[in-house]
C-alpha cells in the first residue's frame, strides 16, 4: 500500500539528483552531491548540538526548580548560540608539559567517531547517508573509536586527574560496550538483518519492542542503561566527576578544543537515543494499523523525520531524567553492575529471544494477520 | 552512490569540522604569552612530577575480559542474522560456544578479578 507523503524530504533529494544529472556530466553531479551531503550533515550536527545543549540546560533547570537560561532572546533561546560564539573566540592555551601530537589528535577521534555513527542513522525515509548491510555492527565498531580519543586526551595531558579520569572512562566504556552490543544482537536475532533501513522496514506494523515482548523489553532497558554509561553521563559520570577530578580527561583543554569534547558528548547522547529508536521503536516509521487505510494515510501525512525526532526526543528526555534522579556510583559498583548483572542477564536473554523466534511466540509469529508485514 | 564512498564523505566531513573549527578559532581568538599560562592546570596548585607512571592493574584485567567477550561478539553477529534458518541445531552449537566463555567469566569471578581492590 502506498500512501501520499507530501512533506517528505526524499522528494527534494530525488528532484535535486535529477536536475544535477541533467545539467552536467555524471562525475561532477556526484561530486556536488557529495559536497552537499557533507554540508547538510555538518549543519545538522551543529544545530542538533545547539538544541540539545539548550534543552538540557532548560530541562535540568526545571528539575531543580530554577528558571535556567532566560536572558539571551525570548526564554533564553539563543543562549547556546551565544555560548558557541564565546567558545570560538576563547584563546587556545598552549600547555608546556603535554605530549603535543597526541594532545591535538584526541579531539579528532572524538568528533570523527560520533560523526561516523551519526551518518549511519536513518533520519527519515531515504534520509540515511551510509547504509551498510552490516549497519548495527558498523555502528558499534565506529562508536567505540571515541574511547581512543578519551584515552589519548587523558594520557597526553600529563595530569594526574586526567589520567585517572581517562582510565575510569576506558574501563567503563569497554564494559558497557559489551552490554550494548549484546542487547542490539538480541534485536538482530528478532529482525533477521543487520541493515538499519531493513530493520526499520520490518517494524511497519509492530515495533520490535512489542514484537519480542519480554526479551525485547529486557534488551531495551539494558541498552538504555549501557548507552547512558557509554556517554559518561548521569549516575555514570565518574570519569569527569567534578568534585573529585576537576573535569576528568579534558581538564587541560581550553577554548574550542574543549568545545569539541563537549559537542561530541551531547551528540553521543543523541546517537544512543537515535539507535534505540531505530532498533526498538520503529525508527522513522509512522504508527500504522493493518487495514485501517484512512488512519494510516493521516499518519503518513506527518513526515517521517518528525516521527523519528519525536521518538528520539522522548528517549533523550528519559536520559536527562535519569541523570538528575540518581546519585553518582562508585567505580566498583559501576563495574559490578555490568559484569555481575547486565552481562549474565544479557547472555541468557539472547537464548530466550532465539527460542521465542524459533517457536513463533513473537507477536508477528502469533498474530501474523494483525502484525505481520 | 555506493556505501564505501559515502563512508569516506562522512569521514572527511568529521575531519573538516575539527580542522575548520580550529582554524577559525586560531584566526579570531586573542593570543598573549605568559610563562605562567603554559603550566599544567591540574588542580590549581603547582604540579609535582610527571603523571606518566605505573597505573592500577585492575583496569587492565577488565580490558582483558572485555577482549574475550568482544571477540565472541564478532562470531555471534553473523550467527544472529541466520539463526532463523539454522533452527535448533544452530542454537545448540552456539550454546556450547557461549557456555565455554561463560565458564571463563565464572572462573574470573571465582578468582576475584571482578572484585575491585
Amino acid at each position: 500500500m502506498n500512501y501520499s507523503q507530501p512533506l517528505e524530504l526524499s522528494h527534494v533529494t530525488a528532484w535535486l539528483d535529477e536536475v544535477l544529472r541533467g545539467a552536467m556530466p555524471e562525475f561532477w553531479a556526484l561530486l556536488i552531491e557529495y559536497v552537499l551531503i557533507g554540508v547538510v550533515l555538518l549543519t545538522l550536527y551543529a544545530v542538533l548540538a545547539l538544541i540539545l545543549i539548550y534543552a538540557e540546560r532548560k530541562i535540568t533547570a526545571f528539575f531543580q526548580s530554577r528558571l535556567g537560561p532566560n536572558r539571551v532572546g525570548k526564554w533564553g533561546i539563543v543562549q547556546s548560540v551565544a555560548d558557541m560564539v564565546k567558545i570560538l573566540i576563547k584563546e587556545i592555551i598552549y600547555v608546556k608539559k603535554v605530549d603535543k601530537v597526541l594532545f591535538y589528535v584526541a579531539p579528532f577521534f572524538m568528533i570523527v567517531a560520533s560523526m561516523l555513527t551519526f551518518g549511519a542513522i536513518p533520519f527519515g525515509q531515504g534520509l540515511q547517508v551510509v547504509d551498510f548491510n552490516i549497519g548495527v555492527f558498523y555502528v558499534l565498531a565506529v562508536s567505540s573509536l571515541g574511547i581512543i580519543g578519551v584515552l589519548l586526551a587523558g594520557w597526553s595531558s600529563n595530569n594526574k586527574y586526567s589520567m585517572v579520569g581517562a582510565m575510569r572512562s576506558g574501563a567503563q566504556f569497554v564494559s558497557y560496550e559489551l552490554s550494548a552490543g549484546l542487547a542490539l544482537m538480541t534485536m538482530v536475532v528478532l529482525s533477521g538483518t543487520m541493515q538499519l533501513s531493513e530493520i526499520v522496514e520490518s517494524q511497519r506494523y509492530c515495533w520490535n519492542l512489542f514484537n519480542g515482548h519480554i526479551s525485547a523489553v529486557i534488551a531495551f532497558v539494558i541498552y538504555l542503561i549501557s548507552g547512558h554509561a557509554e556517554t559518561n553521563r548521569g549516575p555514570f559520570d565518574l570519569p569527569e566527576a567534578e568534585s573529585e577530578l576537576i573535569a576528568g580527561y579534558h581538564t587541560e583543554y581550553s577554548g574550542l578544543q574543549f568545545g569539541f569534547f563537549y559537542l561530541a558528548e551531547y551528540l553521543n547522547m543523541f546517537i544512543i537515543a537515535a539507535i534505540a529508536t531505530t532498533v526498538f521503536l520503529g525508527g522513522w516509521m509512522p504508527i500504522q494499523v493493518k487495514g485501517w487505510d484512512t488512519f494510516n494515510q493521516i499518519m503518513w501525512y506527518i513526515p517521517s523525520y518528525l516521527w523519528f525526532f519525536a521518538k528520539a526526543a522522548v528517549l533523550v528526555f528519559i536520559s536527562l531524567w535519569v541523570r538528575w534522579s540518581f546519585p553518582r556510583l562508585r567505580i566498583d559498583q559501576l563495574l559490578n553492575l555490568e559484569w555481575k548483572y547486565l552481562l549474565p542477564i544479557n547472555l541468557v536473554n539472547i537464548f530466550v529471544m532465539v527460542l521465542l523466534v524459533l517457536s513463533g511466540l513473537t507477536l508477528t509469529g502469533l498474530f501474523p494477520n494483525v502484525f505481520g508485514n | 552512490m555506493d556505501s564505501s564512498s559515502l563512508f569516506l564523505v562522512v569521514l572527511l566531513t568529521g575531519i573538516t569540522l575539527v580542522v575548520a573549527g580550529l582554524g577559525m578559532a586560531i584566526l579570531i581568538s586573542p593570543r598573549s604569552f605568559n610563562l605562567q599560562k603554559t603550566e599544567s592546570y591540574e588542580c590549581g596548585l603547582p604540579t609535582k612530577g610527571s603523571s606518566w607512571m605505573q597505573f592500577k592493574v585492575g583496569y587492565y584485567l577488565y580490558a582483558i575480559l572485555y577482549l574475550m567477550f568482544d571477540v565472541e561478539a564478532i562470531f555471534l553477529f553473523p550467527w544472529s542474522t541466520v539463526v532463523r534458518d539454522l533452527g535448533l541445531a544452530g542454537l545448540f552449537s552456539i550454546a556450547f560456544f557461549i557456555g565455554v566463555l561463560a565458564l571463563g567469566l565464572a572462573y574470573a569471578w571465582k578468582k576475584g578479578v571482578l572484585k575491585w581492590m
